[in-house]
């Protein structure tokens, strides 16, 4: 398909855009395949906004006389408008931009268009290889062992090629408890705590039914994970009775009867369709600049939204506790284990684990908790909380982890490397990006796809020496500890990088980072120079007592 | 002393209101001062001081199996569940603390009794801190248009006003006299603020007395003096600060509003600031939110919500803004720029239990939160001035007008908070706050009207003491801490340049300056004694208790972790006595040995030149 046949009106002059807290420029509009790109026409200060199509989530227009508007609302949740003279001019625009912004085949989505301006020093499609993760696994346990049996994705669609297993569990007994497990997604490793050699294992739920089936295999696999005379947690992110539900579909929960040496504790995560409208509802109130402080509260209020927060940290802590305080492995599923199951395992990690506070550490936890392990990112991140289309399989989970994140890092501001732009960029490259990184929905389809060898992964560009520095946390410093952050409602804030990133004043608040920038900078130069002096000096003296000492 | 008919009760409980698990057995002691919370057996003697003074209300709940409950709330929003074995030990502690909490003459005030071993001169020179005229000459006046005026000498005209007033300089003696006739408790307008730029003035006086109709010439001359001070400005604003209905309900009571038909060149205008009735009452509710067991984030929101708190905050901030506004260059930096100018003035307000000041100070923090390097003080500087106001540890807060405050002799016989502060003040500074930041320059403009998400719920204040709800890492105080490294370094780069300079010249070799590197090993410990937090796992789920999956020795793994040993800064006794002390994790705050603010290992100062030193 040619992008042009969809571009009528390429170009529009003395178009004015509109930002909320930035003076109305005029300018002229291009349109592009994959991008809406305004300049303003003085040259003094030329400022320039590149759109991608892709990051658009809905588009309305207006129009008085011949003056048309258009109100473009984005996935990152920025809106902006422009005024078109012309209403042709302005219809073709309009529609040009809904057509590009929706459009059906990925390979189609500028990715697979997008060639980088910059020098790949690092490939990241191969930075994060589990067989890596493995062998640092390997360095402090044997009781692991990687697992090629879904080499042909054939035993679990939404699963990786390699997966990390009990070493006592064979790959014939992997394929039975597959199908025993919805989805194919039988229990993995997700995480192994060494400081007490205790596992986080993930899967879906059990497929039990109404009749309690059970399987042998299953059994065997989560209890070999367990040391002799203990007992295990299974965190189901579902209510009981939802649980219980489940069976007249064919799914389920463990039953004490075939797994006494486990005890379940149910959960309540929401699911998907829920979050999503309670995203909705979060977003309108924050754009909402009408009412007054009463009704702002209760909108808050009512969208539920750190109500869910709340909920995902509890249950990602209680897993974390089981863990590191009850000396007690771990095995987290919900349903289908590729939403709420994530969401816990990988916050949990932060809890626990020091790598996953560091820049790479983090990616690499992305990589294996969410995109290996199968969150449906395309079906998810397809629309934001602005689009008027009837919703289908979008979702903010990945969203709603990242401000988890945000939360953590806020009670514990030096303990993270990175900082929370880095949080931001991911969001904003999950749901719209040049990078092929968050398309598909599993490494299946990515490896259809092709996209290691047809597009540049986000992580060659972030790992780049320059960008990095935008991403780092000045005030870090490793710790090494597990930490336990407070979930109570008033140690929980809205995140506003992300909810009101376009609409309150950001200007004193990064002047405040800068400050803090430069304040930790200061003092590294001056440890530099004071250590560059020291050596000098130790080195004169050096040579003076060899020339006084014959 | 006679008050206290139970000096010591042994076996109390003290509850965790976050956690029901975690309560520690302790004995409970009554002073002339304090109630007194001393933990059994832990090493650590943990102790809880509260000072009477800061008691707000006691509660005595009905006697349960275990014992008899007794709430005390503070009104620097700290709650204490005690639980007492015997009902009648409970009752003698309820009726002393009843007593004691409401100390009946000056006298009984704790500043008349502490003593911070400071001399005579000490004590002037901390009350000489705060000048009032100080701060007017700073302001710019008196000058051509404005003057001290005497006519409230001896507390004649006003008690409430103190004795020297700044009034426009065509203001009469019979203008001030007959305008205070005319307003509530006689105060008639005076000056409060007064800006150099532009001749821009805010005064302040009490409601007319106008009833319905009433008029009072000398009044409306008194306003038209203070028009005519600012010659660049042919009307004044006249802001009252009730809600309209308010003031037009007081009229039926002979007092009222300003009728702009009888003041020329006014303009009048209502800000909605509701009553300290009003306040207080949302207070309270905000203050029961807070103290909600684990609340769900709806029964938080709805509370908070439900308390109209934040409301009123906006609302007093809007009243400020739009003064502020009216004056274009109303210098708000300078509120907090030298410490206390802003506090000196609010001696002169009655001290009423109402939460005037608390809103006073949370829209600081409001502004300190939008704008986070515009403030020379950080938010630890405001709740330590928040719980000094109600301590009564110091002779600032007391007595409701300056006449009094002369006749108690509280210069003689008291301390001044203003000393004490300043005395730690490293503890209050904000790190990002640099005089020559823009931020600091003029006057601050804080986002109004929509932005309502701009104001945000201060759980460092209202939770102050449930530490676990805070950030458990500080970002002033490690910025605080680099600072405080920073400047050494400075001081050892200057030494070792001249060490470096010296060699040079002389090349004689025998002129070792001594490194100054030894200091160091302290400074580490400076990162630690911040904020040792305590961190443990809150109770995310109630299914943990009754499951014992672990076995006696598993108790081993517990002790791997490095206990932490609280170093809370002791500036402030009463401050830092409740800090928590759980065990659990080591410092977070510490900067590790790796870090890179510490000494790069491949170049560890002393050491390394004595290595080579030795080779060579």
């Amino acid at each position: 398909m040619e992008f042009a046949e969809l571009i009528k009106t390429p170009r529009a002059d003395n178009v004015v855009l509109h930002c909320p807290f930035h003076l109305a420029v005029e300018g002229t509009l291009c349109l592009t395949g994959h991008h809406l790109i305004f300049s303003s026409r003085r040259q003094d200060n030329a400022e320039e906004l590149w759109l991608l199509h892709s990051n658009i989530d809905s588009i309305e227009k207006r129009f008085v006389g011949s003056l048309g508007t258009i109100i473009i609302k984005c996935k990152d949740l920025r809106i902006i408008q422009l005024d078109i003279p012309g209403m042709e001019e302005c219809l073709n625009i309009a529609s040009s931009i809904e057509a590009l912004s929706t459009l059906d085949s990925v390979t189609l989505m500028y990715p697979f268009f997008y060639r980088p301006m910059f020098e790949v020093l690092e490939d990241g499609w191969s930075s994060f290889l589990l067989e890596q993760e493995f062998e640092l696994l390997s360095s402090v346990t044997n009781e692991w062992r990687l697992s090629c049996v879904n080499k042909e994705f054939s035993v679990c669609p939404s699963y990786p090629p390699a997966v990390i297993v009990p070493k006592s569990i064979d790959d014939e007994a992997l394929r039975k408890v597959a199908l025993f497990r919805h989805g194919g997604r039988f229990p993995v490793l997700s995480y192994y705590h060494k400081k007490n050699g205790m596992a986080m294992l993930r899967s879906s739920q059990p497929l039990t039914g109404t009749n309690g089936r059970r399987c042998k295999e299953d059994e065997k696999l989560i209890n070999a994970t367990l040391r002799s005379g203990r007992r295990g947690f299974v965190i189901d992110t579902r209510p009981l009775a939802v649980a219980q539900q489940a069976r007249a579909k064919g799914g389920g929960f463990e039953q004490e009867v075939h797994y006494p040496q486990w005890r379940r504790i149910h959960k309540y995560i929401e699911r998907f369709n829920i979050l999503q409208e309670s995203f909705i509802k979060l977003v309108e109130a924050c754009n909402d600049q009408s009412h007054n402080m009463d009704r702002w509260l209760s909108k808050l209020e009512a969208s539920n939204w750190l109500t869910h927060i709340k909920e995902l940290l509890t249950a990602a802590c209680l897993a974390a506790q089981c863990i590191d305080r009850e000396s007690a492995s771990v095995l987290v599923h919900g349903s289908e284990g590729t939403d709420s199951t994530l969401q816990v395992t990988s916050l949990a990690q932060i809890i626990l684990d020091p790598r996953c506070r560091t820049i790479r550490g983090f990616e690499a936890l992305v990589v294996r908790e969410w995109l290996q392990a199968g969150h449906p990112f395309q079906q998810r991140c397809a629309q934001s909380a602005y689009s008027n289309s009837k919703q289908k399989w979008e979702a903010p989970v990945f969203l709603l982890f990242l401000e988890c994140v945000w939360q953590i890092h806020r009670q514990f501001p030096c303990s993270f490397e990175f900082n929370e732009q880095f949080l931001i960029v991911l969001f904003e490259h999950a749901y719209a990006s040049q990078f092929g990184t968050f398309l598909g929905n599993n490494e299946n389809e990515r490896a259809k796809l092709k996209l290691p060898q047809k597009t540049m992964s986000l992580w060659s560009w972030v790992n780049r020496p320059e960008e990095l520095s935008r991403f780092q946390n000045p005030l870090y410093e490793a710790n090494s500890l597990v930490i336990w952050p407070s979930v109570a409602p008033q140690s929980l804030q809205l995140w506003e990088g992300v909810f009101l990133r376009w609409n309150r004043p950001s200007k004193f608040l990064e002047e405040a980072e800068v400050e803090r920038i430069n304040i930790i900078k200061y003092n590294k130069e001056l440890q530099a120079k004071v250590n560059a002096l020291r050596r000098q000096l130790a080195e004169m003296e050096a040579d003076e007592e060899g020339r006084e000492e014959p | 002393m006679e008050h206290i008919r139970m000096p010591k009760v042994e076996n109390v409980r003290l509850l965790d209101r976050l956690s029901s698990r975690r309560a520690v057995v302790g004995t409970l002691y009554l002073t002339a001062t304090h109630v007194i919370f001393v933990e059994n057996g832990s090493e650590t003697r943990k102790e809880t001081w509260v000072l009477h003074s800061q008691i707000s209300s006691i509660e005595k709940q009905a006697t349960t199996a275990t014992g008899c409950p007794l709430l005390i709330r503070c009104k620097n929003f700290q709650v204490i569940q005690l639980v007492i074995p015997q009902e009648r030990d409970c009752h003698d502690v309820y009726i002393s603390l009843i007593r004691l909490a409401r100390p009946v003459k000056y006298e009984e005030l704790y500043c008349f009794s502490f003593n911070p071993k400071l001399d005579k001169e000490e004590r002037e020179q901390g009350w000489k801190l705060v000048d009032l005229n100080e701060e007017y000459n700073r302001m710019g006046v008196p000058n051509s248009y404005w003057q001290i005026s005497d006519v409230n000498r001896d507390y004649g005209v006003c008690d409430s006003y103190p004795t020297e007033v700044y009034v426009p300089k065509s203001a009469t003696a019979h203008i001030i006299v007959g305008s205070s006739k005319f307003r509530s408790r006689r105060r008639f307008p005076a000056l409060s603020y007064y800006c150099k730029g532009n001749n821009a003035s805010i005064c302040r006086s009490s409601q007319p007395l106008s009833g319905f109709s009433a008029r009072c010439l000398e009044d409306e001359q008194m306003l038209q003096a203070i028009r005519k001070a600012n010659p660049g400005s042919d009307f004044i604003y006249v802001v009252d600060t009730r809600p309209k209905l308010n003031a037009m309900a007081n009229r039926a009571a002979g007092k009222g509003y300003e009728n702009e038909d009888n003041y020329s060149n006014i303009k009048f205008q209502f800000i909605g600031i509701e009553n300290i009735h009003v306040m207080r009452n949302s207070l309270q509710k905000m203050l029961e939110v807070c103290e909600l067991k684990s609340p769900s984030m709806s029964d938080f929101l709805w509370g908070l919500e439900n308390s109209g708190w934040l409301k009123h905050i906006k609302a007093i901030m809007d009243a400020g803004i739009f003064i502020a506004k009216v004056l274009i260059e109303k210098d708000w930096v300078s509120f907090g720029h030298k410490f206390n100018h802003r506090y000196g003035n609010l001696d002169g307000d009655p001290k009423e239990i109402s939460p005037v000041i608390d809103q006073f100070i949370e829209c600081v923090w409001q502004l300190m939160e939008q704008f986070p390097c515009a403030f020379e003080f950080n938010e630890r500087f405001l709740i330590h001035i928040q719980h000094h106001i109600y301590s009564c540890q110091f002779g600032n807060f007391l007595c409701n007008s300056q006449k009094e405050r002369r006749e108690l002799k509280i210069k003689e016989r008291t301390y001044s908070l203003w000393a004490h502060l300043w005395k730690n003040r490293a503890d209050y500074l904000n790190p990002l706050y640099r005089s020559d930041h823009s931020q600091t320059q003029g006057t601050l403009h804080p986002q109004i009207a929509p932005c309502n998400f701009l104001y945000k719920f201060w759980s460092g204040m209202y939770n102050r003491f449930e530490k676990g709800l805070h950030p458990r890492q500080s970002v002033t105080d490690y910025l605080m801490a680099v600072k405080e490294e920073t400047q050494q370094l400075e001081e050892e780069l200057e030494a070792l340049q001249e060490r470096l300079a010296n060699l040079q010249k002389s090349q004689s070799g025998n002129n070792k300056v001594k490194n100054k590197q030894q200091d160091r090993s302290k400074q580490f410990g400076l990162y630690t004694s911040n904020n040792s937090l305590a961190n443990t796992p809150q109770e995310y789920s109630n299914d943990l208790k009754s499951f014992p999956s672990r076995s006696p020795s598993q108790g081993d793994e517990d002790s791997a972790l490095i206990l932490t040993q609280d170093n809370l800064k002791s500036s402030d006794p009463d401050l830092s006595a409740n800090s928590d002390q759980e065990s659990g994790v080591e410092d977070l705050s510490c900067r590790s040995p790796s870090g890179g603010g510490c000494l790069p290992s491949e170049d560890s100062g002393k050491d390394s030149d004595e290595a080579v030193f030795l080779a060579g």
